[in-house]
């Protein structure tokens, strides 16, 4: 099977058209040392029942466990609606809308979600979405650099409490580059990145601070002083934020003084299931006046002929197939899919269902740190609030407690000590909405039988 | 036929020069160039005080489907980037040797007989050749 | 089609909502932990509407787009394939959606057996040693193989090479991702039949050629054929070559860009290994690797021990590019992508490189019968060709882009415009393999209706289309008054 339709008659018939007596004579520019032989690493073909049965075999292998870890992707209630509609073929099989008037589908839904984003984040315009947070947080800095005319070292300061995987990607991206990432150290015991580690960088050639709020940690940082140290020594603010946070905390347009000027994060947690990774999406935000250093696809409003409004994609010559080595960026995807479930999703929330999805997770894991520490040898990394994550001392190392965990059905959080090992034994723990009372309790009463059979081993 | 008046001076690259009473000099792009660019929806001009090296990519002028960087003809020092570009960037289409200026710049010494501009003639020739 | 659809906005209602969505409200009393300082003080700006209300906007929304399951979408270079619905179904069984990234291996061997099978699937339809396949697009994918040359270069004390060759035909992401990996671009120019000119490419190579970048068959729709030659020059200057993976299907099964001499390649599974487009992604860029660069390959992969999968992370790679995605890429594609090669097995893939050649030389011969101009009429298609409008556009005043727009109206969606390039007035048709010989016969018999439209009634063609839901959108006007977010009072 290959999908091919064509008959017998078809082939003859187009080949004879052709003046071919054979599809291999299609190929005759091609020279024949290097013609492929067989290809016995790919099996034989499966048809579509037996594939079914593969897959679901494969899928009921792995199971489903009662998770308990975030760290960057969360588990997020997801309405039926959400994936019905953006599975239908006119999204799932549509391409990027470059003739607009055959893609107004599409293209509406990308303004309504620029719209919708600009919202969240309180800032003035959004783009159409960069591959994942991690990677929308590499082109933020290299976007920084190029916004930030007033600067030329290229030195952007991160700090330690930022997703440490996110570190990684934007070293890998940007480094080729020249940019230099200075890393931040967090005050122990709050888990937050204070003003005075920014303090050796006074009166240098900074572009930009990057802030994760709230941070990997789950705690939230004083943003207010953080951007206003920033901005008044010419230092642009990049802030990395959890969509969902914002229904309840305040966007990054607004804050210090002058508001962050660039505002990035993972769109999963709006409609996106966890599926190992991806796809998901990042979403990019900035102020109006920097929206030609901006990478990625924007759609915008404007007029047909006849003067009834309509949607195109706008600000084209700031991308690769115009302006190819002097692009803002190679990129030409937005991850059209995953915003169209994005779209659907805040608009089945609203501004009152996201707020209350946001409340709840911040309770349920209040509650969870609650349940948890009560355990003895249990307790919270740090004081001060968190939003739906918080990192815990344990006292034993992690990983066996987390394989007894694992065994019993519970994914119990992430193991700290690869990315924090000066932490001692800690483990990161998320609750959503998604988690009741009782799932809580099991958890807890779990955690006790594997730290007691962790002492024993 | 572009229009190429005769009193100004030229480049290869589509540029015009004009010079001054107070010896700084007025750059743009020619209407030969903003024809082929289509309109304009967007001009980035250099700040003044900004040192420039003849050659040297300076301004920026996009059209939907194009996007070209303006070299300077000359060295110097940039007195002034057209501030109405920042909201009417049509006026390089509509006056492309007037309004639509892109910057004003004071030249290096000597910068002037080395930067060797064309004749209004020559650039015309230079059109020809191009087949326009 | 549908008429337009309001702005979700416009639906607002205060106190709506789907709230039957919504969680238990926890009170205002869960939130006194949070300081006032870091609360939002008024509610983000997001629609109030029932579900319906909802349902009923994005399906609409939908109706008014043109898709490979309700349209012909003969667009070059994106090989818009059937999909077939069975990838789709079986990526998202719950078990896969449910899986955290972070989950231990142990919970997730089926999934990651199923990821080690396509890295060595694809090693095999490509030939090469190695497959990592955590490139979230293509242009990532490209992104990651010219980090590896860099890394190649610079681990063995020659960090001076820094000049990427592109031919002048290629698509704008190889010079811009070479710009991102800190490299200089070289354009050398094709000669009349299309393949690369190798004056130009002997005079360009030198001590400081980190590589070449091509795509094979080229984005002109023909096979390079003096790519050995090619090859050698560029290795003999101590480059390496890249293979821009946009041009796969028409080579799969056929030829192997590891017999080919390549060193590094990105496939664009969304095209060859038909995972969907999306509406512009999510796509996935995997990269396979020759032996040299095996080392830098990007983490994470997916490695065997036993019978056991795991991660190879930074401590089994240590000289890896790095990490590109916050976690493994877009896993959820790259389930689509193996279920298509399990559906398709080794017989189905080397039909596709055939058919999609079968198929785009039947529809060259039809057009160029019907009056049209190939760019390339001494040459064989590959999976796609360029028909080049120059004398329609003299003669009738009527350019590509009102053929693509007239093709609308006709149901069918338009060829790419105005790429390549260096052809004028050119359109670049790509059928695909999964479209029947009647369909490509309806959309020459449309072409040929346009053409005759054009000399007899030329406005028709020129103002459209005039069936879609909007005419022709003024794209100066999108740019200069930029409105890139509704607001409550502004209208266009």
């Amino acid at each position: 099977m290959a999908f091919i339709p064509h008959t017998e008659a078809d082939v003859a018939a187009m080949l004879g058209a052709i003046g071919a007596r054979a599809i291999e004579e299609l190929f005759d520019e091609i020279p024949k040392d290097l013609r492929a032989k067989s290809l016995a690493g790919v099996p034989e073909a499966l048809n579509e029942m037996q594939v079914g049965r593969l897959m679901s075999e494969r899928a009921r292998r792995d199971g489903v466990q009662l998770n308990f870890i975030g760290a960057g992707a969360y588990e997020h209630h997801i309405p039926a609606a959400v994936w019905a509609i953006t599975t239908r073929g006119e999204f799932y099989s549509a391409y990027t809308p470059y003739q607009a008037e055959a893609s107004q589908g599409t293209l509406q839904l990308i303004y309504e979600f620029q719209t919708m984003i600009a919202g969240l984040t309180g800032m003035e315009v959004a783009n159409a979405s960069m591959y994942d947070g991690a990677s929308a947080c590499a082109e933020a800095s290299l976007m920084a650099v190029r916004a930030n005319r007033g600067s030329q070292s290229a030195r952007i300061l991160v700090p330690g409490t930022l997703h440490p995987h996110y570190r990684r990607v934007m070293r890998a991206t940007a480094a080729n580059q020249g940019l230099k990432f200075e890393e931040l150290p967090f005050t122990p015991g709050a888990g937050i990145t204070a003003t005075e580690a920014l303090a050796p960088f006074d009166g240098q050639d900074i572009t930009a601070l990057l802030i994760q709020q709230p941070n990997f940690f789950g705690a939230l940082e004083d943003v207010d002083a953080l951007t206003d140290w920033a901005h008044a020594r010419g230092i642009l603010v990049i802030a990395v934020v959890n969509p969902t946070s914002l229904a309840l905390l305040k966007p990054p347009g607004q804050w210090g003084a002058a508001g962050a000027d660039i505002a990035v994060g993972e769109g999963q947690p709006l409609g996106v299931p966890l599926c190992s990774g991806g796809p998901y999406f990042g979403f990019m935000t900035t102020r109006m006046a920097y929206v030609r250093q901006m990478p990625g696809r924007i759609c915008g409003r404007t007029l047909d002929a006849t003067g009834r409004p309509g949607f195109t994609l706008t600000l084209q010559a700031r991308e690769q197939h115009i302006r190819r080595a002097k692009a803002t960026s190679n990129i030409c995807t937005n991850q059209g899919l995953l915003v169209t479930a994005a779209t659907i999703y805040l608009s089945l929330m609203g501004p009152r269902g996201l707020a209350r999805t946001a409340a709840a997770s911040h309770a349920r894991t209040r509650e969870l740190v609650a349940a948890l520490t009560g355990l003895p040898g249990v307790r919270l990394a740090f004081q001060g609030p968190c939003f739906h994550e918080a990192a815990l001392l344990l006292d034993r190392p992690v990983a066996p407690v987390l394989r007894a965990l694992s065994a019993r059905g519970i994914l119990g959080g992430l193991d700290l000590a690869p990315y924090y090992p000066q932490l001692g034994p800690a483990l990161l723990v998320c609750a959503t909405e998604t988690k009741t009372r009782e799932d809580i309790a099991q958890y807890r009463a779990a955690l006790g039988e594997a730290m007691q059979s962790a002492r024993a081993a | 036929m572009s229009n190429v008046p005769a009193d100004l001076k030229f480049t290869k690259s589509h540029e015009w020069v004009r010079t001054l009473a107070d010896g700084s000099v007025e750059i743009g792009i020619t209407d030969h160039a903003q024809h082929a660019l289509g309109d304009l929806v967007f001009v980035e001009v250099p700040e003044a005080g900004r040192a420039v090296q003849a050659g040297e990519a300076c301004a920026v002028v996009e059209s939907v489907k194009a996007a070209s960087d303006v070299y300077s003809p000359l060295g110097g020092e940039v007195v002034a980037g057209n501030p109405l570009l920042a909201t009417q960037p049509e006026a390089v289409n509509t006056n492309p040797y007037g309004a639509g200026w892109l910057m004003r710049l004071m030249p290096a010494a000597g910068a002037i007989a080395a930067a060797r501009l064309l004749t209004a003639a020559d650039y015309q020739k230079v059109l020809e050749a191009e087949g326009g | 089609m549908p008429n337009q659809e309001r702005v979700i906005f416009e639906y607002s209602t205060p106190g709506r909502g789907a709230s039957d969505q919504w969680p238990a409200d926890p009170g205002e009393e869960a939130l006194a932990d949070l300081p006032p300082r870091l609360r939002r003080a008024t509610p983000p700006g997001l629609p109030e509407v029932g579900e319906l209300e909802v349902v009923r906007h994005f399906t609409r929304l939908s109706q008014l787009n043109f898709s490979i399951d309700t349209h012909f979408y003969p667009l070059g270079s994106c090989t818009m394939k059937y999909n077939p619905k069975a990838c789709n179904q079986y990526a998202m069984l719950p078990q896969f959606l449910a899986r955290h990234p972070l989950a231990p291996e142990s919970c997730g061997q089926g999934f990651l057996e199923c990821m080690y099978e396509l890295q060595e699937m694809l090693k095999e339809v490509t030939g090469m040693r190695g497959v990592a396949l955590s490139p979230m697009a293509g242009a990532h994918g490209e992104f990651a193989g010219v980090a590896m040359i860099r890394a190649y270069h610079q681990a063995r004390g020659d960090a001076v090479r820094n000049e990427i060759i592109v031919p002048e035909a290629a698509h704008g992401t190889n010079p811009a991702t070479a710009t991102m990996c800190g490299c200089v671009v070289r354009e050398i120019p094709v000669d009349s039949e299309g393949d690369v000119d190798l004056e130009a490419l002997k005079a360009v190579v030198g001590p400081n050629t980190a590589g070449i970048m091509l795509t094979n068959p080229s984005t002109l729709g023909v096979f390079e054929r003096r790519i050995g030659e090619v090859a050698r020059i560029v290795h003999d200057a101590g480059g390496l070559l890249y293979y821009d993976g946009a041009n796969l299907n028409a080579i799969l099964g056929k030829v192997r860009p590891g017999d080919m001499g390549f060193d590094v390649i990105h496939m664009n599974l969304h095209k060859t290994f038909s995972t969907p487009h999306g509406g512009g992604g999510p796509g996935a860029g995997a990269v396979g690797v020759g032996e040299r660069l095996l080392p830098f390959m990007p983490i994470p992969v997916v490695g065997r021990e036993g019978g056991t999968y795991r991660w190879l992370e930074e401590a089994d790679l240590p000289h890896s590019i790095g990490r590109l995605s916050a976690f493994m890429g877009n896993a959820g594609v790259l389930l689509r992508a193996y279920i298509y090669m399990r559906l398709l097995g080794r017989d189905g893939m080397r039909r596709v490189g055939e058919y999609a050649t079968l198929n785009a030389n039947y529809m060259l011969k039809k057009l160029t019968e019907a009056g049209f101009d190939a760019a390339y009429p001494r040459r064989r298609a590959s999976h796609e060709f360029i028909l080049t409008l120059k004398r329609q556009a003299r003669d009738l005043n009527v350019t590509a882009m009102d053929f693509a727009k007239r093709l609308l109206d006709y149901g069918f969606h338009a060829p790419t415009t105005y790429f390549p390039l260096l052809v004028p007035e050119c359109l670049l048709i790509e059928p695909t393999e999964t479209e029947s010989k009647d369909t490509l016969d309806a959309f020459v018999t449309a072409m040929s209706q346009i053409l005759k439209e054009a000399s007899e009634e030329p406005g028709r063609v020129s103002g459209a289309p005039h069936t879609m839901p909007v005419r022709r959108l003024d794209d100066v006007r999108a740019a200069r008054q930029l409105d890139l977010t509704w607001k409550p009072t502004a209208q266009p």
